[in-house]
């Protein structure tokens, strides 16, 4: 097997765990990324990284809460198969980047430190100080660096993937990749492709994102034939700095610590923040949630920030969304102590501190749940068949996705921390399944005895592109295509969403493409050309920006980061207690027919002019699916309702089974 | 931040560009409506769409390297109005506070790509040659690592935040550039090796010294110190140092750079007097 190779595409968390762990089995790898692995997206997660622990279990957590809260932080719609099994991995992910020399926080006896986020009651959130994911992502960076000395890894820096090379039985047998400084195009042979190149952000214009994160690796798998999951879910969170390049994290610790938002009552008032009295200030977190006021969940303070600047016309500014996030009335020494690392991000890049003045924040998108679709082995117990090829595989034979472009493990929304193990787990779990696919290759299908004109053809279909858009003329800017692209997705589908907007979204969507075929370059050079790479690139965001408009459109419910008010199941009015129960009994039955129709996962295919979505069920055998309730009117009398349901549900089961 | 009343309605950002390696450089003067709150990243991609200098001539956008936009990727540095620093964090507002212009140039340490891009892999070379990674047994399940003291995390945690940018080498008056060229009938691996071994000749600067310093902490990195302390005794190892302390005042991570050197320094003596202590004894 000496001779058998895997291209890796992507050298973040999980292309990175993929390669050290498929150098450790002995298989050569070919590791292909856009910058730098070291300098890859991961660097940016802050928070940490979540397993049980031995202080959580005995608090009475175990790995199958772990499971349960990121199934139900997800509404269900993760496959659970491949959750359990990560679960289950999480303690042995951490305790190997602890051994890898993770400069993880430590207690005062020295074991590891954890503190509590999202989703879940426990404390189980390993951290590094402020740069968690940069600590993972420098640990494995330097495994992967070890691997290139002992010469298993062949590194490829600066070479961006132009798309996946299928033989005539629509296996992938290598790729094509173009040199971003020769502009070179090149075929890679190998004999499997593993896609972990993160992301899709920069579909939205600006995001949390880095600038490689613009799924066009996704989007070229997705246009040779494989399939794409649930691409209208994608996580936006509620506060983050508006930058004329970027949208950058703010932390929900600022409104823990007694933060206020606001908006002047009086649209864009001119005044300074301080300026403006209290009576002309809108605190609407607090007006519309006495109860929880400025610490409404994540996903309710994000969408009515959203709603009090898009829909109320109260931003703060008029060319710009955005409101205020007010410290001010809180004594500067005690908001250094608690809040230093975070205040001097705004600092450093707003240069206005905010302990004198009010930030300005607006909702940023910030993950995609969704991604390239991939399979999974399932074990009758529960979790995966480990070192079976079928996991990670995505619908074109040999083709695998591991980490954020990869679509399973958050279903429709992700918890806080469980997207680095997401990450790490599925590059280290990927690795034995290739082994087994490598060694069981039957013949035809290794990348060596595929004829030398296929991958010829290939570097030359890529070639024509490159040319034709080199000697292209026409009146557009791909800048502004991208510009206005990121608009028109940021306004129809991210917090908020409503059919006739999705629907005048698609529309708009298509003539935009249509013009992204018409633009010129300014840069017609040979020679590190940026400008005819960002044009592919933003050319390759079309089809995935239609799966994620039509997914949006299809799906009339809300789900996770998913909201349509219109769908939205309305909490129990009623005094009366008999008709409060009967209400709780129609939401109940409601709520049912809502999981036969949609609990389903959208897949999405791209034919080389649109989008069609179908969908699948999702195996959710291990923890049925239950209601989410954000502070919703009567949820405890619908709990109550459930929960008789189920438990008349498990003794007809048992019944039928003693029949 | 520029008050309000003295923002000016444009201002110019001059760029010293290059074509490609071995190209000669020239300046280019952009002019740009004045926004608050922009960043010289955000400058560089406006000056991208418009492609068209202060003199009205068409050009080519500037090339240029970028990554997190955040500060903790290190892709975009750059030399900005003289100082190396990241071009994210540096804000136009406050660049303006001297007058109407902004100066970027590439980092004059690396060999130029295009313009503003540099080829930083000698830095990563240095991490090669100084092993900068912990010599586990494999990725199998074996526990968790050791423990370790909140003190130690302390000092090494500040030591991991190192992004490879280049600023300490930049700064660094014992650090030349070096740029090679294929010669002629030299294989694309001749080339490689070449340029391997003129890197690891040559002074691997104050990033790769802090990092044996990481390394050497940790208590199982620790096992393998000697083989990093002898790295840093072979030519261009931490003696061309001239303790000019140029690096920990650029460091954009506030990294304890110097502090890193002298601790190694000391190390480096040490482990050079055991092992000529450690030598068999001759025979008389």
């Amino acid at each position: 097997m000496a001779d058998k190779r895997v291209l890796v595409v992507g050298g973040g968390l999980g292309g990175l765990s993929a390669t050290m762990k498929l150098a450790e089995l002995g298989i050569k790898v070919d590791l292909m990324s856009l910058t730098p692995v070291k300098r890859s997206h991961s660097v940016c997660a802050q928070g940490g990284i979540n397993s049980v622990n031995d202080a959580t279990r005995q608090l009475g957590d175990n790995e199958y809460k772990h499971f349960d809260d990121t199934v139900y932080g997800g509404d269900f719609l993760n496959h659970q198969p491949p959750v359990y099994e990560m679960a289950m991995w999480a303690p042995k992910v951490i305790d190997l980047m602890d051994r890898l020399g993770v400069t993880f926080n430590r207690t005062q006896e020295g074991f590891l430190d954890r503190r509590r986020f999202g989703g879940t009651l426990y404390k189980r959130t390993a951290f590094a100080g402020a740069t968690t994911g940069q600590q993972l992502l420098y640990a494995l960076d330097e495994q992967v660096r070890r691997w290139e000395v002992e010469g298993l890894v062949k590194k490829h820096e600066m070479w961006d993937f132009l798309g996946p090379i299928l033989n005539d039985n629509g296996q992938c047998v290598g790729a094509v990749a173009q040199d971003l400084f020769s502009m070179e195009i090149k075929s890679f042979k190998a004999d499997a492709v593993v896609v972990a190149s993160g992301g899709c952000g920069l579909i939205y214009g600006r995001s949390t994102m880095s600038m490689t994160c613009n799924g066009s690796a996704a989007s070229r798998c997705m246009q040779a034939g494989a399939k794409y999951g649930n691409a209208e879910f994608i996580q936006v969170h509620p506060t983050a700095i508006p930058g004329a390049d970027k949208l950058r994290l703010m932390s929900e610790s600022a409104r823990g610590e007694g933060g206020r938002v606001w908006v002047p009552r009086k649209p864009h008032d001119s005044r300074a923040p301080k300026e403006i009295p209290d009576s002309e200030r809108y605190y609407f977190l607090e007006e519309r949630y006495p109860e929880y006021g400025n610490l409404v969940p994540r996903d309710i303070a994000t969408r009515e920030i959203f709603d009090v600047c898009v829909n109320g016309g109260l931003s703060v500014e008029e060319n710009r969304q955005c409101v205020y996030l007010d410290l001010t009335h809180i004594e500067a020494s005690e908001l250094n102590r608690k809040l230093g690392g975070i205040l001097d991000i705004y600092r450093k890049f707003q240069g206005v501190d905010p302990c004198y003045t009010p930030m300005r924040i607006f909702p940023a998108v910030h993950y995609s749940m969704g991604g390239l679709w991939t399979n999974y082995d399932k074990k009758e117990s529960g979790g995966l068949i480990a070192g079976s090829p079928k996991n990670q595989a995505t619908s074109i034979p040999n083709l695998y996705a591991i980490g954020e472009v990869d679509y399973h493990y958050h279903g429709a929304n992700r918890l806080g921390a469980n997207s680095l193990l997401s990450c790490i787990f599925s590059g280290l779990f990927v690795a034995p399944g290739l082994e087994t696919l490598l060694s069981n290759q039957g013949p035809g299908s290794v990348a060596a005895e595929q004829p030398q004109s296929l991958y010829d053809e290939a570097v030359k279909k890529q070639q024509e592109r490159h040319e034709s858009l080199l000697k292209q003329s026409g009146e557009e800017n791909p800048y502004l295509i991208h510009q206005e692209m990121g608009a028109l997705m940021t306004n129809a589908a991210t917090v908020v969403r409503h059919n006739n907007q999705l629907e005048e979204a698609i529309g708009k969507l298509a003539d935009l493409k249509a013009r992204a075929w018409k633009c010129s370059l300014s840069d017609t050079g040979t020679w590190s050309n940026q400008n005819v790479l960002f044009t592919k690139a933003m050319q390759d965001m079309f089809p995935i920006a239609e799966a994620i408009l039509k997914g949006a459109l299809a799906r009339d419910e809300c789900r996770g980061a998913h909201y349509k008010p219109e769908f939205q199941l309305p909490g129990l009015t009623a005094e009366d207690p008999a008709e409060h129960r009967r209400q709780a009994e129609e939401w109940c039955d409601k709520f049912e027919q809502n999981i036969q129709k949609f609990l389903k996962t959208s897949v999405s295919t791209y034919d080389g002019k649109d989008v069609t979505i179908s969908y699948e069920d999702v195996d959710t055998s291990i923890e049925p699916p239950r209601p989410r309730f954000y502070g919703l009117v009567g949820a405890e009398q619908i709990s109550e309702v459930w929960q008789e349901r189920k438990k008349k549900k498990k003794e007809a089961a048992q019944a039928a089974v003693t029949n | 931040m520029i008050a309000h009343a003295n923002k000016p309605k444009t201002f110019f950002v001059k760029i010293l560009r290059q074509d490609a390696p071995g190209k000669p450089s020239y300046w280019e003067k952009f002019e740009l409506d004045y926004e608050p709150e922009l960043n010289v990243i955000s400058v560089l991609q406006k000056i991208a769409a418009k492609a068209t200098t202060a003199g009205g001539q068409k050009t080519t956008p500037v090339c240029w390297d970028c990554g997190c936009l955040e500060e903790v990727c290190g892709a975009c540095t750059m030399v900005i109005n003289n100082k190396v620093r990241q071009s994210c964090s540096a804000l136009v507002d406050k660049l303006l506070e001297d007058g109407r212009e902004i100066e970027l140039k590439p980092m004059s340490k690396f060999p130029v790509v295009r313009d503003l891009y540099v080829d930083r892999s000698r830095m990563f070379n240095a991490l090669k040659k100084v092993k900068a990674w912990i010599p586990v047994d494999g990725y199998y399940d074996l526990g968790p690592g050791p423990k370790q003291s909140r003190g130690d995390q302390e000092m090494a945690y500040p030591l991991s935040e190192c992004m490879t940018c280049g600023c300490c080498v930049e700064a660094c008056p014992q650090y030349s550039k070096i740029e090679l060229t294929p010669n002629v009938g030299e294989t694309p691996e001749e080339f490689e090796d070449r340029k391997v071994d003129t890197f690891n000749r040559n002074f691997v600067g104050a990033a790769a010294i802090s990092q044996v310093a990481l390394f050497n902490l940790n208590p199982t990195g620790k096992m393998n110190a000697g083989e990093r302390l002898d790295a840093l005794t072979e030519e261009g190892g931490i003696q061309v140092c001239g303790n000019a302390q140029n690096c920990v005042a650029v460091c954009p991570k506030k990294i304890p750079l110097t502090m890193s050197i002298g601790r190694i320094g000391r190390a480096v003596t040490f482990n050079t007097l055991r092992k000529w202590f450690d030598r068999p004894a001759k025979k008389h």
